[in-house]
């Protein structure tokens, strides 16, 4: 199977600061891959970088068959990759619906944005869509009136009308409800029907319970990659986290 | 649709005007409604958003140095204007040449500020500078316009700027019935101008503009462009201060630096921030109740206006930054809801 996504020997330096020292990562169709390690590990800075948030100083990142490496953020989004932040990042003045509509997969030129209309087809999308994320109801409501936990379900809703093929989330589950935790968790493979995604965690009840392959990143380097049984198993990722003790994030759940 | 009955009244109203204004206040109001134009362009870009300009002087300066060169050519006839001739100006200057037809007058009136404004967004927006410093830069733009424009007097007509008109297209422009002519079709232009940029805002492009304004990067990573629409709306809104400017002047019958300096660019942000910058009506009225207050209050008290305005603009700024829109909103919001609540009574009656 063609991979969706192959970095090779990533860099980033940051002034001096190599937050990436040499990654390299393929993730596959229909793949959900976690990302875990310590605080400062480098992991939102590959998402950064696949997404074209911050510039590989070194390195080549493929989609497909397309080099993404210095495409510019927008473009990067328009052929298939779909990035959600660390903190909920709707549009706090637009209904949800709006939201929405400016989420679905269309064609972003302006000059078709001018005259772009919703068909019924697409409504009826955008509604299976807000059913399905339980938020159908609240579609007229501005989105910055809706409580954390909807404000997050609206984001993952956003990223998967845009219907990408590979889906970065960066601690998505973060300030979720235990329940809202478990739902998010049955959607990641529901999602992984249509897409590949990369997920940053660092509960590791969750990464415990939802994951097949798991990437352990530390210093900028990918540690080991396997199962969460694995990775528990190896003898540096043990060290990793022993050294740094109790204090490092992950510690209490390995 | 109640929204919409107000507008068709507000326009009918203006439409009626010369039949119940004097030839003075129409004049006065025909003005503002020149100033609303630019207003409705300040609501986009800020209003809409979130782009500050500071520079909307020199947009509007130069679709009526534009619209003026031609003006200033008929009244010449042939001969060359008057400030040339003082200046000690021989022949013509090359770029005045085109302007003796008017067709290209008002060509570049709408052109030159829509090129002038693409120019420079294109370079700061697509460089990511934004906020303050976009502010700040538009400004500099309107020092630097100024200044070209006093210095290069025997071209422009220096600090007097351009005057003594006589005709446009052959009609004297001191006859009442041209200057009814000419209100009506400010009027008509501002008109034109509020229903398109409502089709716009109303539109997806709205949607994206306020997600613009509020998170640009979350846009950019939706896929959108940011700068192509930032470019796209700043640019429009420097075409209707241009198409402002060129009614302005053929009512007002003159343009100088004066016009164009920064405190005119201030004033037209104030103009949509009093009447309240994320609604196009609100913008619209701003620009006429400001002017009327300008006028009355520089008719009787002339030092007063501009300390009134930096008091006034404090106060909007820190307590009504929705402007007279957001209390008129907010009016209605209350009225809505105490239908809503007659409506429950009327249900629980019933049941
Ligand atoms: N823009 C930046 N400039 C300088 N250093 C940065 C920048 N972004 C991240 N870093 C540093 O890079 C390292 C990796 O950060 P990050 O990718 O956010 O880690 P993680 O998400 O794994 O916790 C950290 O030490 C962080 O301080
Ligand atoms: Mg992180």
């Amino acid at each position: 199977m063609k991979p969706v996504l192959m970095c090779r020997d990533v860099v980033v330096d940051f002034d001096g600061f190599r937050a990436l020292q040499g990654v390299d990562l393929v993730v596959y169709p229909h793949e959900v891959r976690f990302l875990i390690g310590p605080n400062g590990a480098g992991k939102t800075t590959l998402l950064d970088v696949i997404c074209g948030r911050t510039r590989a100083t070194d390195g080549r990142v493929l989609f497909f068959s397309h080099d993404i490496t210095q495409r510019p953020e927008y473009e990067i989004v328009q052929i298939g990759i779909a990035r959600k932040f660390q903190s909920p990042s709707i549009f706090p003045f637009l209904t949800v619906w709006e939201n929405m509509e400016l989420a679905m997969r269309q064609d972003r030129r302006l000059r078709s944005v001018l005259r772009a209309k919703l068909t019924g087809e697409e409504k009826e999308m955008m509604a299976a869509q807000l059913e399905k994320i339980g938020l159908l109801d609240e579609r007229h409501r501005l989105a910055g009136s809706l409580s954390h936990g909807q404000k997050q379900w609206l984001e993952i809703g956003m990223q998967l009308i845009q219907r990408p093929q590979l889906l970065l989330l960066d601690e998505p589950i973060a300030g979720m409800s235990a329940a809202e935790r478990e739902r998010t968790g049955e959607w990641l493979h529901e999602m992984a029907e249509h897409c590949a995604v990369i997920i940053v965690e660092h509960d590791m009840d969750f990464v415990r319970r939802y994951s097949k392959q798991v990437t352990v990143m530390h210093e900028g380097k990918v540690l080991c990659e396997g199962s969460m049984d694995e990775v528990q198993q190896n003898e540096r990722v043990i060290d990793v986290y022993l050294g740094r003790g109790k204090n490092a994030c992950c510690a209490s759940g390995m | 649709m109640n929204k919409r009955w107000g507008y068709w009244l507000f326009f009918a109203a203006l439409f009626l005007a010369p039949f119940y204004l004097t030839e003075f206040r129409l004049s006065l109001l025909g003005k503002f409604l020149c100033f609303a134009i630019v207003a409705v362009g300040i609501s986009l870009i800020w209003g809409h958003t979130g782009i500050l300009s500071l520079g909307h002087g020199v947009y509007f300066g130069l679709g009526a140095y534009c619209m003026a060169m031609y003006l200033k050519l008929e009244a010449s006839r042939g001969h060359l204007p008057d400030f040339m001739e003082w200046s000690g100006v021989r022949e013509l200057p090359w770029f005045w040449k085109p302007f003796a037809h008017p067709m290209v007058a008002i060509a570049a009136a709408i052109a030159l500020p829509t090129l002038l404004a693409a120019l420079l967004s294109y370079f700061t927006f697509k460089n990511r500078i934004q906020g303050v410093y976009f502010s700040l830069l538009s400004q500099a733009v309107v020092v630097v316009f100024v200044t070209l424009f006093i210095g290069k007097q025997e071209w422009t007509g220096g600090t007097n700027g351009l005057t003594n008109f006589s005709t446009v297209f052959g009609f004297s422009l001191s006859s009442p019935l041209t200057q009814i002519v000419l209100y009506w079709l400010t009027a008509a232009v501002l008109a034109l101008i509020f229903v398109m940029t409502r089709r716009l805002t109303t539109g997806r492009l709205g949607k994206v503009l306020i997600a613009i304004r509020d998170a640009e990067n979350r846009v950019r990573f939706l896929g959108f462009n940011p700068t192509v629409y930032k470019v796209f709306v700043y640019s429009l809104s420097a075409a209707f201060a241009g198409v402002a400017g060129a009614l302005f002047v053929l009512q007002v019958g003159l343009i100088s630096p004066e016009m164009m300096g920064i405190i005119p660019s201030i004033e037209m942000v104030l103009w949509a921030a009093v009447g309240g910058r994320h609604s196009l009506m609100g913008a619209i009225m701003g620009a006429i109740v400001m002017n009327t207050a300008k006028s009355f209050l520089s008719e009787n008290y002339p030092d007063l206006w501009l300390l009134l305005l930096g008091a006034l603009f404090v106060v909007v700024v820190l307590f009504v930054p929705k402007g007279l829109a957001g209390i008129y909103e907010s009016l209605a919001a209350v009225r809505i809801k105490e239908k809503r609540g007659h409506e429950c009574e009327a249900r629980v009656d019933v049941s």
